[in-house]
């Protein structure tokens, strides 16, 4: 009798009644969603080579693309597409940014994480989050109307705009981020090391500088990456504050033009399918792929760290 | 016994020292910009106005409010957000809630990492080439709210994925126990438990959303329009880029004028970031596991 029972409650449960095909249904569409963040980045990847794709057969020479720094799509008589300057003008900045935001940001992350604590450590977090938020128009504003002056005042130069205007700027941007992450990575140290150092007799500072940077390392690195992929694809901010000039920069007061500045710069006055048009994508590709290596290898940092 | 040495007494002053050191550092990083925050209020604070907010830019924009900017804003955001969200919410669940740690996994999570590290200017040159050409939307705010959304998808994945981690999984258990399917557990136990963690995210993405510019410049914002949009393929005006056009392309603008439209573009921008971040200490107050 009892087993009876028993039968009929499992044939009961394997009737395919409505809520079972909702089930199924709720389930695919559920991975036809997962998925379509990979269709997306594939899309993206595949529109930007649509639009740029034939400028490699028609008017690409390596050498000139890469090799000169005479960007003159426009020009009538004999235009040319060299990035080298543009190249340049965003590593000039790029670089100065994370000289000023590399060593700030793990500071703040380690005095946050190691240091600070209770009330301090949240009102802190806080801040930083909120820095983080500052759209980067209003930071490329911040740049040209109070950095600007105080440039040309400080150091007596009759522009203000340049690689050392754009990279405090992207410094400052940056910054933020990159405290965050490398506090997570901090974070990510289990207790147990710093108190197996501390019964020892190490002081908070020894335990920091031996036990939780050295464990932290690989995600510290990722840190840095994400923060040099965060300068290298800015674009608001560098295209009002570098002064825009094409220009192999010799002093930090120099202007400079950066890679991502040039496209939103131009792009409005070429028309679609335009040889200067497919430059400007082909740029975006660049930029892309670039981008795409440097999340690839902060990500491959990140997961040597998981596996200790 | 207990007499503190010479060695002691070094380490625990180095000690000090370092301490203050990076507080000090840490101090170096946030002061400039609350001294930059506190310019924007005091030289664009006294302009801003219920005009100004509500009333049209006039005489070549040099003068008049910033009302077609702030709704074309609003318009963009609530767009972007209708497609962006449901997507994200549900990418967020298949990652929490199906998927297992495989290769098709790994390579959905490279591809989040990548849609939140890709410039934002490859966004819009995405947008441009698939919703304004190969689509057929024109510049216009559709176009311009998809390139946002897909923007700022991860904004919402990362939050969502989250928050439902943060259920414990007895919690599903239990609802398993009971007989439900899969699929009920999660729409009647898992999401409700995450659904304020989901908000902080949706929130965090608005902010986002509010503050980008070179996603939509090629787009569907313009310069400046003299009329509102009429329908969502139309092209509207957006306080971003009208940031972006007082401060570098008008001439003769008057100096405080481009304060005031940073500052109402920052105050929107912080304030919801602030909300996102008290609804997070809130949530996290009242959690009962």
């Amino acid at each position: 009798m009892n087993s009876d029972k028993n039968i009929l409650v499992s044939q009961d449960l394997d009737v395919k009644d409505s809520a079972w095909y909702w089930d199924k249904f709720f389930q695919i569409l559920m991975f036809i969603s997962g998925v379509s963040a990979i269709f997306l980045i594939v899309s993206i990847f595949f529109f930007i080579t649509k639009e740029g794709f034939s400028f490699f057969f028609e008017s690409f020479s390596f050498r000139e693309f890469f090799l000169s720094s005479a960007w003159r799509p426009t020009s009538l008589s004999n235009p040319t597409h060299g990035i080298l300057a543009l190249a340049i003008g965003t590593a000039s900045v790029t670089g100065f940014a994370m000289l000023l935001a590399v060593p700030f940001s793990l500071c703040a992350a380690i005095f946050i994480s190691e240091f600070a604590s209770g009330r301090v450590r949240e009102i802190l977090k806080v801040l930083i989050e909120l820095l983080a938020a500052i759209p980067s128009v209003v930071w490329g504003f911040i740049g040209l109307s109070i950095m600007n002056p105080l440039i040309i005042d400080l150091f007596d130069v009759p522009v203000g705009l340049g690689i050392l205007n754009s990279g405090i700027i992207l410094g400052l941007m940056a910054a933020p981020i990159m405290t965050t992450i490398a506090e997570d990575a901090l974070k990510a140290v289990p207790d147990h090391y710093r108190e197996a150092a501390e019964a020892l007799g190490a002081t908070k500072w020894q335990v920091t500088f031996k036990v939780v940077l050295p464990a932290a390392k690989n995600g510290l690195v990722a840190a840095i990456l994400l923060g040099v992929g965060r300068g290298f694809g800015e674009t608001m901010a560098v295209l009002m504050t570098s002064g825009h000039s094409i220009n192999l920069p010799t002093s930090p007061f120099d202007s400079v033009r950066a890679l991502t500045a040039t496209i939103a710069a131009e792009l409005g006055e070429t028309a679609v399918g335009s040889e200067h048009y497919k430059a400007l994508f082909t740029l975006g590709i660049l930029l892309f792929l670039v981008t795409f290596v440097i999340n690839l290898i902060a990500d491959i940092v990140v997961k040597g760290n998981k596996r200790h | 016994m207990f007499q503190s040495t010479e060695l002691n007494r070094r380490n625990h002053s180095v000690q000090k020292l370092v301490s203050i050191l990076f507080g000090v550092v840490t101090c170096l990083l946030i002061v400039p910009v609350l001294t930059i925050m506190t310019v924007l209020v005091y030289k664009g604070g006294p302009n801003i106005s219920f005009e100004f907010l509500f009333s049209a830019p006039t005489n070549g924009m040099t003068a008049g409010g910033i009302f077609p900017a702030l709704l074309g804003t609003i318009l963009l955001v609530v767009v972007a957000l209708i497609f962006s969200v449901p997507l994200g919410v549900a990418t967020a669940v298949y990652l929490s809630e199906y998927a297992s740690d495989t290769w098709l996994t790994r390579l959905i999570n490279l591809a989040i990492i990548n849609l939140a590290g890709v410039p934002s200017i490859v966004h819009a040159l995405f947008g441009l080439g698939a919703f304004v050409i190969f689509a057929g939307f024109g510049t216009s705010i559709l176009a311009a709210s998809l390139t946002l959304g897909i923007m700022t998808l991860p904004v919402v994945i990362v939050a969502t994925r989250e928050s439902l981690q943060a259920v414990p999984p007895e919690f599903r258990m239990a609802c398993w126990g009971m007989g439900a399917t899969r699929w009920q557990t999660i729409r009647k136990v898992v999401l409700p438990n995450a659904m304020s963690g989901i908000l902080t995210g949706v929130i965090l993405e608005v902010s986002r959303t509010a503050g980008e510019t070179a996603p939509i410049m090629f787009t569907g914002a313009a310069f400046f329009l003299p009329f509102l949009p009429q329908g969502i393929l139309d092209q509207t005006m957006a306080m971003s880029l009208h940031l972006f056009v007082v401060s570098t392309q008008v001439p003769g603008v008057p100096e405080t004028l481009p304060y005031s439209v940073a500052l109402v573009l920052v105050s929107m921008v912080l304030i919801m970031n602030a909300a996102s971040i008290i609804l997070r200490a809130y949530v996290r107050g009242q959690k009962k596991w």
